[in-house]
């Protein structure tokens, strides 16, 4: 319990922390951010009056202290782009997002790690040769790149799989999901619109697939090293020693230990995924935060830009800590430590 | 001559390393030579030829023209100076500062080690590149705020790398002994601690590279990064993004530079890391 305690109480110090960069950032550096929000012909005037709407006459730290407790009270601002509250546009936008990385995640897992451990298995031979330029193929690949050419190739020239977009346009006519959870593909699920379901999924393959290549290059290195690495171990050759079946050490013995850091580069990656939306979703004009986070860093929407970096912070921590417990779990001797 | 090189040899030690290779020689000498050796050096260099406009690629044009009429070849090889300078410019200031400040942490501990370290891993709970993107933005875009952006999300892990071995070497016996015996800290930190910490840094600094010219394309291709008429591989990409389906080769070529840049220098990260590191080696 110790330990869940510090990690937890080690996270909200991290969180404070973060929030005062965002803050700094947005307020310290030259842009000014009255003239953002009412544009540069306004008058001096004006200005000044909404520099003491805004609070920003105020001293730093106090402004500081304003913004964390509107920020825990919800109010994130508004978007100088949309005109909206911010919050409400994360929340808007979350699911599409989600559900995108749950998408991508699930398949670089699968495929990263059984991709690993066919290489493993095949050791220097033409499998693991091929895997391995697969995998340094994928951490080495542009995403923004990647999605234009799957663009050009199974949406422009094999018209497999559509361009752009989360669902078909005419979709929310013909079969409109019923809101439920807000996450559009599992609404579309529970309440049996199954038209919907396969017209999302049709529109997933690409994106996920995009967004994927990374994580699954990284995923299947990892498994296929620390896959060896375990292999080598004393308590491998004992167990050969005793006479079990050379399945039963690989996947019951090997696999298992080499489950932990597995699960350490799974977080690992789920985290570089978080910004890996943001140009996998301005490729595929996907309505999720990534596209909007785009945006408003194009425009310096400052107010979405404090808000989406702070989800983000929380977004990473978030993994960090899951992927600690789930390690705690899978290796008892982190609660010894 | 033969055992000079032979100090180099893990750079052919297997075909895809050759490759490699022999791939990174060919982009350090357009980084280098490009004026000279781009077929069109005036259009690599910007100036437009709106009469020859997306030409598709052919034996005049191998990679065939861009919106404006200019040499895409000529224009990738110009790109791979200032792709490759980001890349060595970033990883150098990171590495310097994050050396510095780790030495300084490993070396004194205490309260400065705990300022240092806090504030590293401050910058580090946010995402990869999530920093840069916005600092990138409150700077203005362009290529030498891109440049000072990635180096504010990099420098941290330079820090944290070289902190953790400082501080293995400052309770070895003999930098102990060194000091003992008075040994001034800044001859115990250049002469055993620095000396001890290159090997590493070497490893993180080769495999970083790849990643920095792969976040630096990405800076460029959303608008961040460098801004037109620069010759910049993530720019031209953006360039092409609209006309993907019908002209192609714009995007598909400066991507694929981009790509095989990154690659090679992370194969030969690869095969640097396996050598001065035989215990992942031997896997």
């Amino acid at each position: 319990m110790r330990i869940l305690w510090n990690r937890l109480s080690s996270a909200l110090l991290v969180l404070c922390a973060a929030s005062f960069i965002t803050f700094t950032l947005a307020r310290v550096i030259p842009s000014d951010p009255a003239l953002a929000y009412i544009g540069p012909k306004a008058t001096a005037a004006d200005s000044a009056k909404l520099r003491i709407t805004l609070g920003l006459d105020q001293p730093i730290p106090i402004q500081y202290f304003k913004y964390v407790w509107q920020t825990l009270h919800g109010n994130w601002g508004y978007s100088l782009s949309t005109k909206q509250p911010v919050l409400q546009e994360i929340i808007d936008r979350l699911p599409a997002t989600l559900e995108l990385i749950f998408f991508a995640m699930s398949f670089a897992v699968i495929f990263g790690v059984a991709m690993g451990v066919y290489a493993a298995k095949y050791r220097g031979r033409l499998q693991d040769s091929v895997i391995r330029i697969l995998a340094i193929a994928g951490v080495s690949m542009p995403a923004f790149w990647l999605g234009l050419l799957l663009q050009m190739l199974f949406a422009g020239r094999l018209a497999w799989f559509p361009a752009t977009g989360q669902f078909d346009i005419d979709l929310k006519y013909d079969n409109p999901i019923t809101k439920v959870t807000g996450f559009p593909i599992f609404d579309s699920i529970i309440t049996g619109n199954f038209a919907a379901t396969l017209n999302g999924l049709h529109h997933m393959v690409l994106p996920a697939l995009t967004l994927s290549a990374y994580s699954f290059g990284l995923l299947s290195r990892m498994a296929r090293a620390n896959l060896l690495e375990v292999m080598s171990q004393d308590y491998i050759k004992v167990a050969r020693a005793y006479g079990l079946s050379e399945r039963l050490v690989f996947f019951k013995l090997a696999l298992r230990n080499a489950l932990p850091p597995i699960v350490t580069v799974t977080g690992l990656s789920t985290a570089y995924l978080i910004t890996g939306t943001f140009f996998v979703e301005q490729v595929y004009n996907w309505p999720g935060i990534g596209s909007f986070a785009v945006n408003s860093l194009l425009s310096i929407d400052y107010p979405a830009i404090m808000g989406i970096t702070l989800l983000a912070a929380v977004g990473y921590l978030v993994i960090n800590f899951i992927v600690d417990l789930i390690h705690a779990k899978l290796d008892p001797r982190v609660w010894m430590r | 001559m033969k055992t000079k090189l032979a100090g180099l040899s893990f750079l052919f030690k297997d075909t895809l390393t050759t490759i490699a290779t022999v791939m990174m020689s060919i982009f350090i000498a357009a980084a280098i030579f490009g004026p000279w050796i781009a077929p069109f050096p005036k259009e690599g260099a910007g100036e437009t030829n709106v009469d020859n406009i997306y030409i598709g690629p052919g034996w005049h044009h191998l990679l065939g023209t861009d919106e404006l009429g200019r040499d895409l070849l000529s224009r990738i090889i110009f790109g791979a100076r200032p792709a490759l300078l980001i890349a060595l410019a970033v990883v150098g200031f990171a590495a310097i500062i994050g050396t510095l400040l780790g030495l300084i942490a490993g070396y004194r501990g205490g309260w400065i080690d705990n300022v240092i370290m806090r504030v590293s891993e401050l910058f580090l709970s946010f995402p990869p590149l999530l920093l840069s993107l916005v600092a990138v933005t409150f700077l203005g875009p362009g290529l030498v705020n891109a440049l000072i952006a990635l180096i504010i999300s990099w420098w941290p892990w330079y820090a944290r790398l070289i902190r953790v071995e400082a501080s293995i070497v400052r309770s070895k016996p003999y930098v102990e002994i060194s000091a003992a015996m008075g040994v001034p800290d800044r001859i115990i930190i250049v002469r055993h601690i620095l000396r001890n910490v290159t090997t590493p840094l070497i490893v993180q600094i080769a495999a970083d590279l790849g990643t920095v010219i792969l976040a630096a394309g990405s800076l460029a291709f959303i608008g961040l990064g460098a801004q037109p008429p620069s010759a910049d591989w993530g720019l031209m990409v953006a360039q092409g993004r609209n006309l993907i389906f019908d002209q192609w080769w714009i995007s598909t070529f400066s991507g694929l530079a981009i790509f095989l840049a990154v690659l090679s220098f992370n194969i030969i990260g690869d095969a640097l890391r396996d050598h001065f590191d035989p215990r992942i080696a031997r896997q």
